[in-house]
């Protein structure tokens, strides 16, 4: 890292760190990394290594490894596609949502959700593919020109779900590459080696020329916009592969709003599980501070609350319908078989986010992390409950049925935690977590004649 | 890009001091001078005057692209292979509102960046370059033959330019 240091002319009178030292100790995060992280590496590709392995024995012996037991033919599968979209979708609030709101803080902490987003919808993707069995005809969602002349049902949810689930893939890991590139840049201009010549290439020749911010500021606004909807969009969409059928539980109308708030508060706990340690590692204490742990606090406790208010909801409008289906799935949920996964989500999702309240804990950042892993946990199980225990109990008591997940649904979603877990470790040491030139941004540029009010 | 044009390269500490230098850059009639800095800024881009940037055309375009193509792609997909359900209408728009608007999304998305690009490389013009413009410093180079170039270097050292360099 060889770089002219120059005499700095206005010693800090402020807390703001300078430009150059935000270039510094960012690229610092790209330096070589200690043993540990080779260590948590290793063991991440083992337990993605087992996943794939019981990926392989399912496609070898077929679905009926899976656990499925009529009528519950979506299990831990199509609550792990949920779980992970769910958690995309912060990143998405925090990089278009925020940015369109000018909300300063953003900046430290969005380089972080925006990449999350698009390694969570990698791997959410991934699901509905193991879920259909032969993975080898994936490609019959898309519609394709063909010989026998069919074409997908567009009336179908969950063709809706295909054209949301990759546009919004397409579309965010587009605005995290836009994010990137000047980044990229400035690290490019610090690095040395072999890494000069990726970060060389990665750079797209991008110099912060004055016509490329022109157009760049202008394509990053509309990008953000475009996201915004969409974002919200998406698990509206999902939300409706449940709500367009006529399963007790799942046929109401709140599902899209639901849903919608359910993923950005997971999104958001993911965020924060991410953050600290993250910050702990690269020593980013200046960048990522109290301030944007409660500011992410804070989003947790509105998302819980609506979230809360959801689940109320939920049993206010099954007793008010006067539906007995309806009712009695109701009742199921919270006191029959799965009575366990009910009141875990409940008290994962609807109890703990309520200490949010005492200012002392939105400040307390191993209180936020303690909690931001109930809340992963608890919106897991938010899915599961809707999808499993619901259509465990369908209409007639005949065809009821109890799913109990296998070994291979339960190392499958291991490693798909791996999965995520491999792809952000290699994010995070060979591009910067927090971002250079947005970090910079809210710091006013240096000026001779003082600073303008 | 491969071969910059003559000209004289400055590195600026201070914001001011280089929205200053481009004013006068201007006033003294040059128009095609390159401005580095390290965050977009509202000042020198206001200074060079910049008109708003044509990629919202193409944000704009991409959009409605994308929407008609949802709705024609569901509609006349639907009717080439009719899935009869219930005696309901084949083509129904409703349900496609949704294929419509991701469509609307996904390639207007896609219009933008290459807008993007295509902008940026039609305005790309050949300057010489410092590895400190993406850290902490302003840069503005100036193309200009040798006869001209002490001028514009006694120009860019008044108004407070930290370094000032001549690129053959």
């Amino acid at each position: 890292m060889a770089t002219t240091v120059h005499p700095d002319p206005a010693p800090a009178h402020h807390a703001h760190p300078t430009y150059h030292e935000v270039t510094r100790d960012i690229a610092a995060t790209l330096g070589t990394p200690k043993r540990g992280y080779y260590v948590l590496l290793a063991f991440v590709l083992t337990v993605l290594a087992a996943g794939a392995f019981a990926l392989l024995w399912q496609i070898r012996y077929g679905l009926g490894v899976a656990g499925y037991v009529p009528p519950v033919m979506w299990g831990v599968y199509i609550t792990t596609f949920v779980f992970w979209v769910g958690i995309a979708h912060s990143g998405t609030l925090i990089s278009a949502i925020l940015y369109l709101f000018r909300s300063a803080w953003r900046t430290s902490v969005y380089r972080t959700a925006e990449a999350m987003t698009v390694f969570a919808v990698m791997t959410a993707g991934l699901f509905p593919l193991i879920h259909v069995g032969r993975l080898w005809y994936a490609y019959w969602l898309i519609p394709y020109p063909n010989q026998r002349g069919l074409w997908v049902n567009f009336k179908s949810p969950l063709v809706w779900d295909v054209f949301a689930v990759s546009t919004y893939f397409t579309v965010s890991t587009l605005f995290l590459i836009v994010g990137l590139v000047p980044d990229v840049a400035a690290i490019r201009d610090k690095a040395i080696g072999w890494r000069k010549k990726l970060y060389r290439i990665t750079a797209l020749g991008w110099r912060g020329t004055d016509q490329q911010w022109r157009h760049y500021t202008k394509a990053y606004l509309y990008l953000a916009a475009l996201a915004t909807p969409l974002v919200l969009s998406v698990h509206s969409v999902v939300s409706w592969d449940f709500a367009m059928s006529i399963v007790p539980g799942w046929h109401a109308t709140i599902f899209a709003p639901y849903f919608v708030a359910g993923a950005i508060y997971s999104g958001v706990a993911m965020v924060i599980t991410l953050i600290v340690p993250l910050r702990k590692v690269f020593q980013l204490e200046r960048y990522i501070n109290v301030i944007h742990f409660e500011n992410l606090a804070k989003l947790l406790l509105l998302t819980g609350s609506i979230v809360g208010y959801a689940y109320l909801m939920e049993y206010f409008v099954a007793w008010y319908s006067g539906n007995p289906f309806e009712r009695a799935s109701f009742w199921n949920r919270a006191f029959g078989e799965y009575w366990w996964a009910t009141w875990t989500m409940l008290l994962c999702n609807g109890v703990l986010p309520l200490f949010l309240w005492f200012p002392k804990v939105r400040r307390s950042i191993p209180a936020l992390f303690v909690l931001s892993l109930f809340v992963n946990l608890g919106m897991w199980f938010e899915r599961f409950v809707i999808i499993v225990v619901s259509l465990s109990f369908e209409y007639e008591p005949y065809a009821m049925g109890h799913y109990t997940p296998s070994w291979v649904d339960w190392t499958i979603l291991a490693g798909s935690f791996a999965w995520f877990f491999m792809w952000f470790l290699l994010f995070a040491k060979n591009f910067p977590t927090v971002s250079i030139t947005e970090v910079k941004e809210i710091i006013p540029m240096p000026r001779r004649k003082g600073a303008r009010a | 890009m491969s071969a910059p044009a003559g000209g004289v390269l400055a590195a600026f500490r201070h914001v001011d001091d280089a929205v200053q230098a481009v004013r006068e850059l201007k006033e003294m009639g040059y128009r095609d001078f390159t401005v580095y800095s390290p965050v977009p800024n509202h000042e020198i881009a206001a200074a060079i005057g910049h008109r708003i940037s044509p990629v919202r055309g193409w944000t704009l375009l991409g959009g409605l692209a994308g929407l008609s193509l949802g709705f024609l792609m569901a509609l006349w997909m639907s009717v080439d292979y009719p899935i009869v359900v219930g005696g309901k209408p084949i083509p129904s728009v409703i349900p496609y509102i949704v294929i419509g608007f991701e469509l609307t999304i996904l390639v207007g998305a896609l219009a933008t960046i290459t807008g993007l690009i295509v902008h940026i490389i039609r305005n790309r013009r050949a300057a010489a370059y410092d590895p400190r413009f993406t850290d902490d410093h302003v840069g503005i180079f100036v193309p200009c033959p040798a006869e001209r170039r002490n001028a514009v270097q006694q120009l860019l050292q008044t108004s407070g330019a930290e370094e000032v360099r001549v690129e053959a």
